[in-house]
């Protein structure tokens, strides 16, 4: 459905994005990660035909969104950062307007808008004036307006940014039931929300694509090193000495003391193996009691971080 | 055409639900309103005074004494107050950012700007109007020609139609309103004096200015000759002025 290759945008002499590809496919939500200046909005506003790529191609639905921008712009539905909407409308005046421009014909646009609003939830405030509404329900009338005119392909540009927590979740179960039929590509920098919604993600980095991949599959790609929570009962200068030695540690940490003699320790190994057995034996060996151990499984967001630190190296 | 008739409807919206429209043309009324007052009071004491003297009678002309004149200083107010009316078309939607909508949306760049143009000309033209009963105060109370009435019209609203094509194409450059008011007036102006520069240079150099001139081809009209050389003039002044518009419009698309 979108097809984007070696796509780069420079602004005078300085690169936005640099040989950006991926694909989507129909139906597939689209995680694009990538933290504040990484080039998600820029990508996205080619995408969405607001400005030429200085270099490479994009596709949606197959038409090339440079030569055949008519095309595409049918065939999408935008939802730009911040939500730029015209404050002196009311919702519904907004929404008629939005279909008209969309091509909507007469007859059918009040059924589209009002299952529009239906779905973004805006039904109750159609009467009232944009300026006037909360951040929450501008945003819900950004993704209406994206809505109304069923389009293949969706492109929300931080969606979710500046709603409350009650609301996130909302938007976030909205854009789950939108996806199915339609194809969505979100922006988010927030990390949570990928794994919740998005079923492939991208991460992209200074302008530069770094992983595109399912989010289970980032994480086991990245679970090499791991790190192991263990809560041991025993002396701790002597655990750690002892512990140290132990081949594919490289380094410890004592966090919290549960008790007197027991303290939680946070255990890096590098190695691509797991080391609870040796560890295990190694406690053991001493006497001591090992009350707990297991592997703590990297978060999105250790991921994330470390995808784009390696980068950096 | 759906498009254009949608973008026109929005502008005109805006205009008329805010009160920069009002404000506007309630200034262009009460001045408007007092050149025509001050013209034609000015008029009843000389046809006054023409009573105690026959050769002055004769001289006396409603038409060249009030309509000329009115539609004449029409034209400065029109000069001061397109600039507030064009300033916000383009700017607003680049302040606020809703010119990345439009610019996704289906919709071709001469659409919009002929949407754009279309709302602004028609609130030009709902600013005119409180002139007509001016002009029917003259015809109830006096004899002026009718020709004259109807040319200053026309040429009033080619002007306008101008000064309005100059205040798009200013406004797609900057996301200031105040600069693309204070730039287009600026831009107004110069073609309102440029032939004075004609009186000190070459016989072919000044008649290009004088040509050049955007007030030069309105005396006509308020006189009551309706030229086609002026007519064209305007034409083409304002197709230039929508062309360079759309040329702003996709500039976009190769600036970085």
């Amino acid at each position: 459905m979108i097809e984007v290759e070696n796509l780069t945008k420079y602004y005078g002499n300085i690169p936005a994005i640099e040989d950006i590809t991926f694909t989507a496919e129909k139906g597939e939500i689209l995680g694009f990660l990538g933290p504040n200046g990484a080039g998600k909005t820029t990508t996205m506003r080619i995408l969405s035909c607001f400005m030429p790529a200085t270099r490479g191609t994009a596709r949606v639905a197959g038409y090339d969104v440079f030569k055949n921008s008519m095309e595409v712009r049918k065939r999408i539905g935008y939802q730009p950062e911040n939500v730029p909407i015209y404050r002196d409308m009311s919702v519904s005046a907004y929404l008629n307007f939005v279909a008209q421009v969309r091509g909507i014909d007469r007859r059918e646009r009040k059924t589209k808008i009002g299952k529009a609003m239906d779905e973004c939830g805006i039904t109750g405030v159609s009467g009232k004036l944009i300026g006037k509404l909360s951040k929450g329900y501008r945003q819900r009338v950004g993704i209406a307006q994206a809505l109304v005119h069923d389009p293949e392909v969706l492109i929300l540009d931080e969606p979710t940014i500046g709603l409350d927590p009650r609301q996130i979740h909302g938007m976030r179960d909205l854009i789950k039931n939108l996806g199915g039929q339609r194809t969505i590509i979100l922006s988010t920098h927030i990390l949570p929300e990928v794994s919740m919604t998005c079923q492939r993600v991208v991460i992209i980095n200074e302008g530069r694509l770094i992983a595109v991949d399912t989010p289970d599959n980032l994480m086991a790609r990245l679970q090499k090193g791991t790190k192991i929570l263990a809560e041991i009962e025993g002396p701790p200068d002597d655990i750690m000495k002892e512990l140290k030695g132990v081949s594919g540690v490289t380094n410890i940490e004592k966090k919290d003391a549960k008790s007197d003699n027991t303290f939680t320790y946070l255990i890096d190994s590098t190695i691509d193996r797991d080391i609870r057995k040796e560890l295990f034996a190694a406690v053991s060996k001493n006497g001591w009691l090992l009350t707990e151990i297991r592997q703590i499984d990297m978060s999105l967001e250790d991921i994330f971080l470390k995808l784009v630190t390696e980068e950096k190296d | 055409m759906v498009n254009f008739y949608a973008i026109l409807k929005k502008e005109l919206g805006s205009y008329f639900k805010s009160p920069i429209a009002y404000m506007v043309i309630a200034v262009f009324s009460v001045i408007s309103g007092y050149f025509f007052y001050s013209l034609f009071a000015l008029f009843g004491v000389m046809s006054v005074q023409s009573m105690n003297n026959p050769n002055m009678q004769s001289a006396l002309n409603i038409t060249e004494e009030v309509v000329g004149p009115a539609f004449s200083t029409m034209s400065i107010l029109v000069l001061f107050m397109t600039p507030f009316l064009t300033m916000r078309l383009f700017s607003e939607e680049k302040k606020s950012g809703t010119i990345e909508m439009l610019m996704t949306f289906p919709i071709k760049d001469i659409e919009i700007i002929m949407g754009k143009f279309g709302a602004c000309f028609l609130t030009f033209l709902v600013m005119l109007t409180p002139t007509l009963f001016y002009q029917a105060i003259l015809f109830i109370l006096g004899k002026p020609e009718l020709g004259p009435v109807i040319s200053g019209y026309i040429g009033i609203i080619l002007l306008g139609a101008s000064f309005i094509s100059l205040g798009i194409l200013i406004s797609t450059m900057t996301e200031n309103q105040i600069i693309a008011a204070v730039v287009t007036f600026g831009a107004l102006l110069l073609f309102w004096i440029i032939q004075w520069g004609a009186s000190f240079t070459g016989p072919v150099f000044a008649k290009v200015l004088i040509q050049l001139s955007i007030i030069e081809h309105y005396q006509e009209f308020a006189r009551g000759v309706i030229d086609t050389n002026d007519v064209i003039f305007y034409g083409l002044f304002a197709f230039f002025f929508l062309f360079l518009t759309m040329r702003s419009l996709e500039s976009k698309k190769w600036r970085g």
